[in-house]
């Protein structure tokens, strides 16, 4: 089940500099786009395609870009999103370090399907040394006459940039981001309107993620009939996943919509099964935002079927016993992790990343953090495990943007599948240093 | 020190042209983040008030314009730092791959609490949230450099390295 569309040239050494990278077949989406299709053909096969948003919210990219308000005279833009700043979350760091040509060539192509002329990319600022990759690999592309003016001959004009970000989780957010590009804090805009009709400097904008636009290429190439044969379902195509967590073999995959998920635990083609030989406790499979599910939820739908890598599958059973694909960060945790603990690195996330627009995230996602903390320290009651459920549910669907909701939903999750162990945590505290992840450094087995 | 007499290097202001040529003339505020990583890198990892205002100075803002932004983004340091920044990464994945231990070791290594410059300015440890780095975890970050899969070992070799070095770490 290996197919590869994106990562199939990884490790070719100098597939970073534009000449290997066209040796390899780089560039030949954008010429076959500039030379014989028009930027509406390119959006009609990105829809056929079935291409779903990439960055977490799956959403179809083919019906985003035609929901581009197209007003004369007025400057389009393509922004790129590389904020990757999602826990457990690492692939768009791997595909443009590897590959940063791919990423150049989909925003080309992309951002002659939708009509812009300049572009820019936005790296999360702690990426410095992408940000120098991407710089290299576009002065590359200039040289090369693929960006700047007339473009392989073809008329169309690019310019594009890299923009660098400061440190914050929420400009992942696609109008926080575009607010941090205009040089301002990254406070999530109230939507309507939204990008598409106002965006960067209020001017129409399509916000995609990295993988997103990478994928464009192979859609291109291959067309968006085939690129939709792949995959499974609703879920075409390929998928980075960013696997870590106590996994023997932790890392970037690409993997076709579908695999199942014990397959992609346990087989040596993927994580290669858990640490130390120890038993699967639990798994967050898409980024720090998505329900924790334990093992008998992970690998098994609530009906007993396995669950497969796809938006549907690892949905099955909405938040009661299912969870997300979200951004494909593939976190996994062996039997005697703490997911209390592990919550509690969850929740001082989301404390400190709230951008403090909205009482129930900014307050909420503090009481969150001091009441786990009371759990850590061994001076909780039964009555905060409420606290928490009631204080978790008071903030989904009451804020400006969906980070209060992404701190609440692991919240909940926790509380929903391991109880128990709060409970545990309030009868035992002292069992919280039964827990031995303390001493897991160097792969080293506990005496 | 008075706002007349901060200046960025020849090399910086050549790469404040290249930066602002980046968005269309009206929309130079967009240029406030890269210059205020610029500035960071200039002016000793961190940023004054005098800082702030050079950079206000050159985008034609007021200067509460740049405070507000550099005080919402974690990455831009309004104290003084250490020469060398240890960003440890504290979140789950790096968390169970054993950060604690890392933060705890760098302490007693460094002879300092987490937070506080060592006594000779050298370094200052930090912990931060997940960087994009959970499959090589544990990890940290000094300047613009990852450092990867830690070990104790390892980090006995790169604080030995760094001391031998002895130069602010890089920026952008
Ligand atoms: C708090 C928050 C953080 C986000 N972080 C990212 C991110 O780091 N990268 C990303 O591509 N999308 C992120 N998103 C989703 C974006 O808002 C947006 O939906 C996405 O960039 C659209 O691109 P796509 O359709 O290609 O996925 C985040 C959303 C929220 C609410
Ligand atoms: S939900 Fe949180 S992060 Fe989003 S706008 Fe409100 S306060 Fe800011
Ligand atoms: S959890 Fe540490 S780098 Fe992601």
């Amino acid at each position: 089940m290996s197919k590869k569309l994106l990562l199939a040239n990884d490790h070719i050494p100098g597939i970073n500099t534009l000449e290997v990278y066209r040796q390899h077949g780089g560039y030949k989406a954008l010429e076959k786009a500039l030379k014989s299709m028009k930027p509406d053909d390119i959006v009609e096969e990105v829809k056929k395609s079935g291409l779903r948003g990439r960055g977490g919210a799956g959403f179809p990219t083919g019906m985003k870009w035609s929901f581009l308000a197209k007003p004369e005279g007025v400057p389009r833009y393509l922004v790129c999103n590389a904020d990757e700043s999602e826990p457990g979350t690492f692939k768009d760091r791997y595909l443009m370090e590897r590959i940063p040509h791919l990423l150049i060539e989909g925003m080309i192509v992309s951002s002659y399907a939708l009509g812009a002329n300049t572009s820019y990319i936005y790296v999360r600022g702690e990426y410095f040394y992408i940000i120098k990759i991407l710089q290299k690999a576009i002065k590359e592309a200039y040289a090369a006459g693929l960006l700047g003016k007339n473009i392989l001959g073809s008329g169309y004009d690019l310019d594009l940039y890299v923009q660098p970000g400061g440190g914050a989780y929420i400009c992942g957010e696609e109008t926080a981001l575009l607010e941090s590009l205009e040089g301002k804090r990254g406070n999530p805009r109230i939507k309507p309107p939204f990008p598409a009709v106002a965006g960067l400097w209020g001017c129409p904008t399509v916000v995609n993620n990295v993988e997103t636009i990478a994928a464009v290429v192979p859609i291109v190439n291959i067309s968006g009939d085939e690129y939709a044969k792949i995959g499974i379902g609703k879920s075409t195509g390929t998928k980075l996943i960013s696997a870590s967590g106590h996994i023997n073999k932790p890392g970037v995959y690409e993997i076709e919509l579908g695999v199942p998920v014990e397959e992609f635990i346990y087989s040596d083609e993927y994580c290669g099964g858990i640490r130390n030989g120890k038993k699967l406790k639990a798994v967050v499979a898409g980024g720090s935002s998505v329900p924790i599910l334990p093992t008998e939820l992970i690998l098994k739908t609530a009906k007993g079927e396995p669950r497969l890598m796809s938006y549907e599958s690892l949905g099955d059973g909405g938040f009661a016993t299912g969870t997300m694909l979200g951004s494909g960060g593939f976190i996994v945790m062996d039997e005697d992790t703490s997911v209390v603990k592990n919550l509690f690195t969850f929740a001082r996330f989301y404390h400190h990343e709230s951008c403090g627009q909205c009482s129930p995230c900014r307050e909420g996602t503090g009481w969150m953090e001091k009441i786990l903390q009371k759990f850590i320290d061994g001076k909780a009651t039964m009555s905060d495990i409420d606290l928490l459920w009631d204080v978790q549910s008071k903030i989904e669907g009451k804020t400006i943007c969906p980070l209060g909701e992404a701190a609440a939903w692991p919240v909940a999750a926790a509380i929903r599948h391991f109880r128990h162990e709060f409970e545990e945590y309030v009868n035992r505290p002292e069992s919280i240093h039964d827990v031995k992840h303390y001493f897991r450094l160097n792969n080293i087995e506990e005496a | 020190m008075t706002t007349t007499e901060i200046q960025f290097s020849q090399e910086a202001q050549q790469k404040v042209q290249e930066i602002l040529n980046q968005y269309p003339k009206e929309k130079s505020k967009s240029a406030l983040l890269p210059l205020l990583h610029l500035a960071q890198a200039e002016f000793d990892g961190w940023l004054s008030v005098p800082v702030m205002d050079y950079v206000a100075s050159i985008l034609k803002i007021q200067p509460i314009e740049v405070y507000e932004v550099a005080s919402f983004y974690t990455m831009f340091n309004l104290q003084p730092v250490g020469k060398y920044l240890i960003e440890v990464c504290q979140t789950s994945s790096c968390w169970m791959c054993g950060a604690e231990d890392i933060v705890r070791y760098l302490e007693q290594k460094l002879g300092v609490p987490t937070g506080e410059i060592s006594a000779d300015g050298m370094f200052q440890v930090k912990t931060v949230e997940c960087l994009g780095s959970c499959g090589t975890a544990p990890m940290f970050q000094i300047g613009d450099q990852y450092y990867e899969n830690l070990t104790f070992e390892k980090i006995d070799a790169i604080l030995e390295e760094l001391k031998q070095e002895n130069k602010r770490s890089r920026y952008c």
